[in-house]
């Protein structure tokens, strides 16, 4: 459990917001939406809003100022500037329209097609998606200029092809981390057609994201069309903004405002459509905002006031751990939410304690507490954790501490040798030089049941199996010679025959180097295999701490009855539970 | 004994890993459910269990071999053919958080493969298997985040059931789940066998989970099955040493007799 | 490994041959006959006839492109419709000041953006973080070419920094040449810096929060030495980026050039493309491709440096 657990009341009335009343609660997304809805009413309106024909030339007017029925002043051909920037809007929506469609069309479908079928599929349309982005677009839309550059709609469309792989990478993803979910293998079975499958669910999974990349694209559509017609491409009888951008370039030095305007158009058409994007993104990525660092101080605060009394005992006078009040804290939008609440504990030297609760108890925030390892957010109050007698600081770890995870594969970086995650911290923490480093690392990895540690040296992450580079995680945390082995469900992700290698390889270790070992886990049979004492937890206390032998027969809490109790060991099988529903049934009819 | 509901015959199952290298998940597996039984399939990752049950559902190609069902050859069911088993053969899936489409309402999911088959008088069975899996009525109207691990295991069995097939594969079914949750929904299992005699393949790794549900056991290692037989039996004195084995590594909840196993265990594992 | 580096190569070699033929018959689908646009209206149908001739145009399609495409595998490009000058002596002149933009804009934004990226992915929410944010919308929103105006207003012709136009060669002067192209690469530049920066910075906290990093510290490594494996792991995205910026940077710096008034290959371009000039138009497609082959072989070997699974597949 590296989550942060999160209880949720059985069918509580849970508040359930719509992604349209979510974004209406940021002021910056309000904000640029109102000012996209200005501009595409402009847009629209523009033939009715625009006081001349934006085409009419006046020659009274040529580079004329601002003022007096000419709100903006003339161009250099002596046409309304006004007109002209609202005529210019409906040209720019009406590309950005073309163009996402244009990309929507060929992008979504060959996404979600290659991301779900795979195969043959998937490698043809990737190889097109990259190689388009491959291509320099500009050059290849002033070919397409070349013959058919007054045809605005056809130009639209060749950039909608080229902004197309943006569509498709983002649908791609989706589609292939969706296609991989249990619920598309359940509906097939249930019965559900392809078409069906892609209509629903891989349209559901890919709809959000797409929504975004419409924004973003839309943005950048706007202004490779204005590069397009600065560089002179497009019928001059249809006002656009780049053009009149061009216009304004000519005479850039002696009248600036006629570039001003359709900059500032522009410029504020694109920065509405990329504030829109971006607040979507917000709003649909699932990443946990970072609490700012004022939240974290109040968060140690609540916790330091909490009234909690503290629940476990001590019971060693000389610890290899202790820890006194421990109370875990993460800041949510309602108020701190308490994971630990008040844990004291301690383990002797050469003790086996374990550390037993199902999924919530905050037996993982606990010892992540105890390592100063807490995910972001996380904060720890406690008057007291010692390490072999010694405050825990960040010299502590590594060096007195060593710590075994739960999931062997994403603890190993997938970037280096294993060589280097053994010889990395004995170099850099424990200060060997390079030839001793490897000496150890050799030895700690046959110690753990290497038979060919320098294959196992030499491969990457990806090369080993997992019961191997569990062994490869214990070596690293046994090379330092710690005082106390931390280990977080270390059996857990492993197949059952390579779980009692593993219990067996701890035991030894920690018997052979006097260790104090701290196990965490949710399996009453490991702590019966390994645990000298045991502390069970529920709900971020300790409801019970004692002797593993007194914990199985007497258990004094009926939470710990409970557990033992619910394990599956020497309980009836299905024939005598058959047996027993039967003689049950009967005793009813009686 | 009656005429098995499933009949497997000697399946071959190969995963394409490369263009040259192939992996062979299944070498030749033999094995069979009766109507109203629940079959277990026990072994480690990489054994090759979960494709047998794949296999069945169709989300596998089988290389060689016969799958029968009722007596008709399924092995390669295809499209509408296939599309028609799933009024029989169903599944549970092991992971409750991402067998159900978090974009649905459990409502929509329930339906969802009632509406496939055309059915019209889709809510009201929906409530009535909400009924069945012991979750309230009001479910219908919420979304899987709002559940817990075990609410969503029931709500996969609940979509499994909506169709009264004759056989769920029951795929890990309960390994994610706290033992408390996995107690009782294993007595869910149970229950529902009971009142509607479906029969079940139970594909897990846990060989106490398998004798408390199933009737039969086999036991796979390597694509291959190397035991099988009768629950009690299979689960309590295996005569394959890898069953053996197994049984011995799993540790039991009482340090007295865990220390006797797990002396046998070192034994065994030192002259192997 | 050696056989990762022979399908890559293979790969970019197709990728040239499709595009340059998919353009050379875009081109003629799009342009159609060439003379009315190469000689003006006011020329005789004799006159179009004789240059059809003389250009070839009155071959059959696919001759044309088989005498374009046998000689273009031999790196003859032809010569231009309007003057007859070898395409190849016009991009010669050329294509070194668009590279020359490009390539300093590029390092711009690898060295900046990198350096931004890592400070804002170690302190998510700081002020440089919330800064970075608003950049990457402020400036993905204005495009580049309205980026150099604004510059080219301000330190041009305002401040009189740097010339507002034109073009010096780094043999002719190095100082001269590093002025001249400093708006432009920087004009450029904007825009990438935020995205590389924004890339990193993403994937920088996405690592961050990864199961390795906390085992890392476990071990005791200095924030230095975590920071280090976190780099590694995130740098292929932001590499990625960059190298699909270096594409979008060719492109872009078309519309610069036109602004900074360079003698690179966007007048040039620009110049083809109204009057149909379809020999240097392919000319500069297949040596655009043939850059940005070249990069993404680059990419795809530091990929494979990086991240070992990725040699392996």
């Amino acid at each position: 459990m590296t989550a942060v657990p999160t209880p949720l009341a059985p069918l509580a009335a849970v508040k359930r917001i719509s992604l349209w009343r979510r974004y209406l609660r940021r002021p910056l997304g309000v904000v640029a939406l109102a000012v996209f809805a200005f501009v595409v009413a402009v847009a629209v309106l523009a033939p009715w809003l625009a006081p001349f024909d934006p085409n009419l030339v006046d020659f009274r007017i040529t580079r004329a100022a601002p003022g007096g029925e000419h709100l903006l002043g003339g161009d250099s051909a002596g046409r309304d500037v006004l007109s002209r920037l609202l005529h210019g809007a409906r040209t720019t929506l009406y590309g950005a329209v073309i163009t996402c469609a244009a990309g929507v069309l060929l992008g979504v479908p060959a996404g979600v097609a290659a991301g779900y079928f795979g195969g043959v599929t998937d490698r043809v349309c990737s190889w097109i998606s990259d190689a388009l982005q491959s291509v320099p677009g500009m050059i290849v839309l002033l070919v397409v200029a070349a013959g058919t550059g007054q045809d605005f709609t056809v130009l639209m469309v060749a950039l909608g092809v080229f902004l197309a792989p943006g569509y498709y990478r983002i649908t791609r993803a989706r589609a292939l981390a969706v296609r991989r979910e249990p619920y598309i293998d359940a509906a097939r079975v249930a019965g559900v057609t392809n078409p069906r499958i892609l209509r629903t669910h891989m349209l559901r999974a890919v709809y959000a994201p797409i929504v975004v990349q419409t924004a973003l694209t839309a943005g950048i559509a706007v202004g490779m069309q204005a590069g397009l017609q600065f560089l002179g491409i497009g019928s001059a009888s249809t006002p656009s903004w780049g053009q009149m951008m061009n216009d304004g370039f000519q005479t850039m030095l002696t009248q600036p405002l006629i570039l001003l305007w359709p900059s500032i158009a522009l410029g504020v058409t694109i920065a509405a459509l990329a504030f829109i994007g971006s607040t979507l993104a917000d709003l649909i990525s699932v990443r946990a905002d970072q609490p700012s660092r004022r939240s974290r101080g109040a968060v140690r605060r609540e916790l330091s006031t909490s009234s909690q009394v503290p629940s476990g005992v001590h019971v060693h006078e000389v610890c290899a751990l202790r820890v006194e009040n421990l109370r875990v804290g993460y800041a949510t939008e309602s108020g701190v939410k308490e994971v630990v609440r008040g844990v004291s504990l301690d383990a002797a030297p050469g003790e086996v304690l374990g550390i037993v609760g199902e999924s919530g108890s905050g037996k993982t925030q606990t010892i992540f507490a105890v390592l100063d390892l807490l995910p972001a957010g996380g904060t720890a109050v406690a008057d007291d954790i010692r390490v072999a007698g010694q405050a825990v600081d960040k010299r502590a770890l590594g060096r007195s501490i060593g710590y075994v995870p739960q999931e062997p594969m994403s603890n190993l970086d997938p970037c280096y040798t294993i060589e280097h995650h053994l010889v990395e911290p004995l170099r850099h923490v424990h200060g060997l030089s390079k030839a001793d480093a490897r000496a150890r690392a050799r030895e700690v990895l046959v110690r753990v049941g290497i038979t060919d540690p320098d294959r196992v040296l030499r491969s990457y992450p990806h090369q080993i199996s997992g019961g191997m580079a569990q062994r490869v995680l214990i070596a690293g945390a046994v090379a330092g010679r710690p005082a106390l082995l931390v280990a977080d469900e270390p059996t857990t992700a492993l197949d059952v025959t390579v779980q009692a290698e593993v219990l067996e390889l701890l035991r030894e270790l920690q018997q052979e180097y006097g260790m104090a070992l701290v196990i965490v886990t949710h399996n009453f049979g490991v702590v019966a295999d390994i645990c000298d004492r045991v502390v069970v937890m529920k709900d971020g206390r300790i409801v019970e701490t004692g002797a593993v032998e007194q914990i199985f027969r007497q258990p004094a809490d009926l939470y710990t009855a409970e557990l033992i109790s619910a394990s599956l060991d020497d309980t009836e099988g299905r024939h005598e539970l058959d047996e027993l529903a039967r003689v049950g049934g009967e005793d009813e009819t009686r | 004994m009656t005429a098995p509901l499933l009949a497997v015959e000697d399946l071959v199952v190969d995963y394409r890993l490369h263009r040259k290298l192939s992996l062979r998940a299944l070498k030749g597996v033999s094995l069979s459910v009766g109507p109203g039984e629940c079959v277990g399939l026990v072994g480690e990752s990489g054994s090759g269990k979960s494709t047998l049950g794949k296999a069945v559902l169709g989300l596998a190609a089988v290389t060689s071999g016969r799958i029968t069902f009722d007596g008709t050859d399924i092995t390669h069911a295809r499209g509408a053919a296939r599309r028609r088993l799933a009024n029989d053969i169903q599944v549970v899936f092991q992971d409750p958080y991402g067998s159900l489409d978090p974009t649905m309402t459990i409502g929509e999911v329930l339906a969802e493969p009632l509406v496939a088959a055309g059915s019209r008088n889709a809510r009201a069975v929906v409530a009535e298997m909400l009924d069945h899996v012991r979750l309230p009525a009001d479910s219908v109207h919420r979304y899987p985040s709002e559940f817990s691990g075990g609410q969503r295991q029931r709500i996969a069995i609940a979509r499994a059931l909506v169709r009264r097939p004759r056989l769920i594969v029951c795929d890990e079914p309960v390994s994610a789940l706290d033992l408390t949750t996995q107690a009782t929904v294993l007595d869910l299992f149970l229950d529902l066998q009971r009142e509607t005699g479906v029969s079940y393949l139970f594909v897990s790794h846990d060989l106490g989970v398998v004798r408390r549900v199933c009737h039969r056991v086999s036991v796979m290692y390597q694509g291959e099955i190397v035991e099988s037989g009768d629950a009690r039996t299979v689960t309590r004195t295996p005569e394959h040493p890898y069953t053996q084995r197994l049984l011995l590594a799993a540790p039991v909840a009482d340090p007295a007799r865990q220390s006797e196993r797990r002396a046998v265990w070192l034994a065994l594992r030192d002259t192997a | 490994m050696l056989s990762f580096i022979a399908k890559r190569l293979m790969s970019g070699v197709l990728l040239l041959v499709v595009v340059t033929s998919g353009t050379f018959f875009l081109a003629h689908a799009a342009v159609g006959d060439p003379t009315p646009g190469l000689l003006g209206n006011s020329a005789t149908p004799a006159q179009q006839a004789a240059l059809r001739a003389r250009i070839g145009y009155d071959q059959p399609l696919l001759v044309q492109f088989w005498n374009w495409f046998s000689h273009a595998v031999t790196g003859d490009f032809g010569t231009s419709w309007r003057n007859f000058q070898p395409v190849n002596d016009q991009m010669a002149l050329r294509v070194p000041v668009t590279l020359s933009v490009v390539v300093v804009a590029t390092v711009l934004a690898a060295v900046v953006g990198v350096a931004v990226g890592i400070v804002c992915g170690l302190r998510p929410g700081g002020l440089l973080d919330r800064g970075l944010k608003l950049a990457s919308v402020v400036l993905f929103a204005l495009p580049g070419f309205w980026v150099s105006l604004v510059l080219v207003t301000w330190f041009a012709i305002e401040l009189k920094w740097f010339p507002a136009i034109g073009y010096v060669s780094p043999d002719q002067s190095m100082t001269g040449w590093l002025r001249s192209i400093t708006l432009p690469a920087v004009s450029l530049a904007l825009g990438a810096i935020v995205m590389v920066a924004e890339q990193l910075r993403n994937g920088f906290l996405q690592v961050a929060g990864q199961d390795f990093v906390r085992t890392l510290r476990a071990r005791g490594l200095s924030d230095r030495r975590v920071t280090a494996h976190v780099l590694r792991n995130a740098s292929p995205a932001a590499l990625t980026v960059l190298a699909l910026l270096f594409v979008g940077l060719l492109g872009g710096a078309i519309v610069v050039e036109i602004v900074f008034n360079l003698p690179g290959i966007g007048s040039l371009t620009q110049s083809a493309s109204q009057i149909g000039d379809i020999p240097v138009l392919l000319g500069l497609t297949a040596v655009t491709v043939v850059f940005v082959v070249i990069v993404n072989f680059l990419l795809d070997l530091v990929l494979g440096w990086v991240n070992p699974k990725v040699r392996d597949r």
